[in-house]
């Protein structure tokens, strides 16, 4: 038996890559397959420090496509597999989690979102929320939390685990560059101590008895021969995605009662948008604040309630209307009017939210 | 009635299979069968089988099977092989599979001398798509995109993956072309890949050479010429590599020899 890596809590300092390795740890991850991409390589760097350590396991495979098979190949076996990507490594990672999706694995990914398309810069971005949510040739059965600090990446890390092993559909963390690199304070802690409990891994494949006599074989394929086969495995999947959508999703709310404008945003820019609202509440001005924290699925009935409310809704991200989509598509019905500030690969301040919603209410 | 004999290992409710009549897969995968039968490892073995006409396999055993993405078989089967290193992990892909779109993952697991077992189906193109050019298309030979014949000045030369393989694996590893006019050896080659991966020695890999007369558009005569005379042209058929023995070759030497022998001789 190894050390338990966290005992009680600890206050520490660190970047957000360290935090995800230790909350992956924290989470009794046991083996993680990657490739080197900026900005998520410190997640591996410090990943394999630990690994001796804790007993757990690392293999460098030759690309994406690979880490996220190998990955598969892992939970398949029965161990806590998981995999960190970014930008291009993401588009890569997707033929995998496609699988992944087909045959209900639970695979927890960390994207460290990067400037696109292409190569693009290797700082920061949100441009991988279309990517992350809907990406391969599927109907995006997936879960997807987006962090705003450290102390997220620290408990959604672990969370992700979690709702990957309890309901079996492919997990991810969406984090981005300046989540990556930063360093700050957070309270590192050992889950179960907090009264988490952490949701065993099992094996799909390998189980004991000899296939055909003592057991059936367990035979998992992803291609199918009529139409109507397909459907079925999907619309079952669409019936179970849609179960759990209302416990999986999750979002955070101020001000909203009596707002004339929500600023909606999501990940490292919902926190220049909180002390933007913050700020405007303190000058007496009727704005509120709205963040999904679960991107896919939505918070669907607390968004369309805010929503209706308000006069105006905001929506601030580093993309060109990724989550704006994903919100619209969302609020379909409604009347609001949604105004955007979209910074595709840039950063989002609290100055520039104040500004634009001080235009708005100005105009 | 005389029943076809069937390896014990396969799974007699999803036969007959779904491959052509004529196809090589059938006879490769009854030599894989034979080969699970004779090793008794029915519950260890995990058999991943590649997209293309190998896809067919996903039910034909009583092992726990996965059906993978087109050439992503070999990193699923190292992912699977990592986790738990007690499982026998058997690849399954045709040419395309492996020396096309997975390349990549067949270098790699071979140069890091995955303990994995790769079986290789190389019929010469691609099957399930309805027979466009492989890297195995042998030259001059025609398919659905190289309607004139293979024309190496374009399309260079067929791919020769158990000597790249063999290359590029360190010692440990065991390499070889069989093919299924020759059952014998097809078996015994892959019954050695497997133990190979069974003793932990390193990656095993088998190229087998099969037929794919649906697609060459061939009878039963030609076929089988095709496969013992045209693919033979440049694929030749043996072990390539194996692993040094762990403990010296011991002569056997004769203190005594039977009088019979020296009457015979002498």
């Amino acid at each position: 038996m190894s050390e338990k890596p966290i005992k009680g809590e600890k206050r520490v300092f660190l970047t957000g890559n360290e935090v995800v390795a230790w909350a992956a740890v924290a989470a009794e991850a046991d083996i993680m397959f990657g490739y080197p991409i900026t900005p998520q390589n410190e997640i591996m760097h410090y990943w394999t420090r630990m690994a001796p350590r804790f007993n757990k396991r690392f293999l460098q495979t030759e690309d994406e496509i690979s880490a996220g098979f190998t990955t598969n190949g892992g939970v398949l076996a029965g161990l806590k597999a998981f995999t960190a990507t970014a930008g291009p490594g993401n588009t890569l990672m997707q033929e995998p989690i496609s699988m992944a999706e087909m045959m209900r694995l639970p695979v927890v990914t960390i994207v460290q979102q990067r400037g696109g398309p292409s190569s693009a810069t290797v700082i920061y971005s949100q441009q991988e929320v279309t990517l992350t949510t809907h990406g391969g040739n599927g109907e995006g059965m997936r879960v997807v939390y987006s962090t705003a600090s450290h102390q997220e990446l620290y408990d959604y890390t672990i969370k992700a685990f979690n709702t990957a092993w309890k309901y079996r559909f492919p997990t991810f963390v969406l984090g981005d560059g300046y989540q990556a690199k930063m360093r700050e304070p957070l309270t590192i802690y050992d889950p179960e101590e907090r009264g988490i409990e952490v949701v065993p891994s099992y094996k799909f494949i390998g189980g004991a008895g000899k296939p055909g006599v003592d057991r059936p074989p367990v035979q998992l394929r992803n291609i199918y021969n009529m139409e109507e086969e397909l459907l079925e495995v999907l619309e079952e999947q669409f019936a179970e995605f849609g179960k759990i959508s209302p416990d999986v999703a999750e979002c955070e709310y101020f001000g909203c009662e009596d707002a004339e404008i929500v600023v909606t945003a999501h990940g490292v820019v919902a926190r220049g948008a909180k002390s933007a609202v913050k700020e405007l509440r303190e000058h007496g001005l009727k704005v509120g604040y709205f963040r999904p924290i679960t991107l896919r699925p939505l918070a669907v009935k607390e968004l369309r309630d805010i929503f209706s409310k308000a006069k105006k809704v905001l929506v601030a991200e580093s993309a060109n209307g990724q989550l704006d989509q994903l919100l619209k598509y969302a609020a379909y019905g409604l009347t609001t009017e949604m105004v955007s500030l979209f910074k595709p690969g840039v950063g989002i301040n609290s100055e520039d939210i104040y500004d634009k919603v001080k235009t708005m209410l100005e105009n | 009635m005389i029943k076809p004999s069937m390896p014990k290992s396969w799974r007699v409710d999803t036969k007959p299979h779904k491959f052509c009549p004529g196809c090589g897969h059938g006879l490769v995968l009854k030599a894989l069968g034979q080969a699970i039968d004779e090793l008794d490892i029915q519950d260890r073995v995990v058999f991943g089988c590649d997209i293309g006409c190998s896809l067919l396999a996903w039910d034909f055993f009583n092992v726990d099977t996965v059906q993978t993405h087109h050439g992503r078989t070999n990193p699923v089967m190292t992912g699977i092989k990592r986790a738990n290193p007690d499982l026998i992990c058997i690849g399954y892909m045709g040419d395309g599979g492996g020396y096309a779109i997975g390349s990549q993952h067949l270098v790699n697991a071979a140069t890091r001398n995955e303990k994995i077992t790769v079986i290789l189906v190389n019929n010469a193109q691609y099957g399930m798509t309805g027979g466009q050019m492989a890297p195995t298309t042998l030259p001059g030979m025609k398919t659905e995109t190289t309607p004139y014949g293979r024309d190496v000045d374009s399309t260079g030369y067929p791919c020769q993956g158990p000597e790249m393989v063999a290359a590029i694996t360190r010692e440990g590893a065991y390499v070889a072309r069989a093919t299924v006019v020759k059952p014998v050896p097809l078996k015994n080659y892959i019954k050695k890949a497997i133990q190979n991966q069974m003793e932990g020695n390193g990656f095993s890999f088998v190229e087998c050479l099969s037929a794919c007369p649906t697609n060459w558009r061939t009878n039963n005569v030609e076929t089988i010429n095709f496969v013992e005379n045209e693919m033979t042209k440049y694929y030749h058929v043996g072990e390539i590599k194996v692993p040094p023995p762990k403990e010296p070759l011991k002569v056997k030497t004769w203190t005594k020899i039977p009088a019979m022998e020296v009457q015979k001789n002498g």
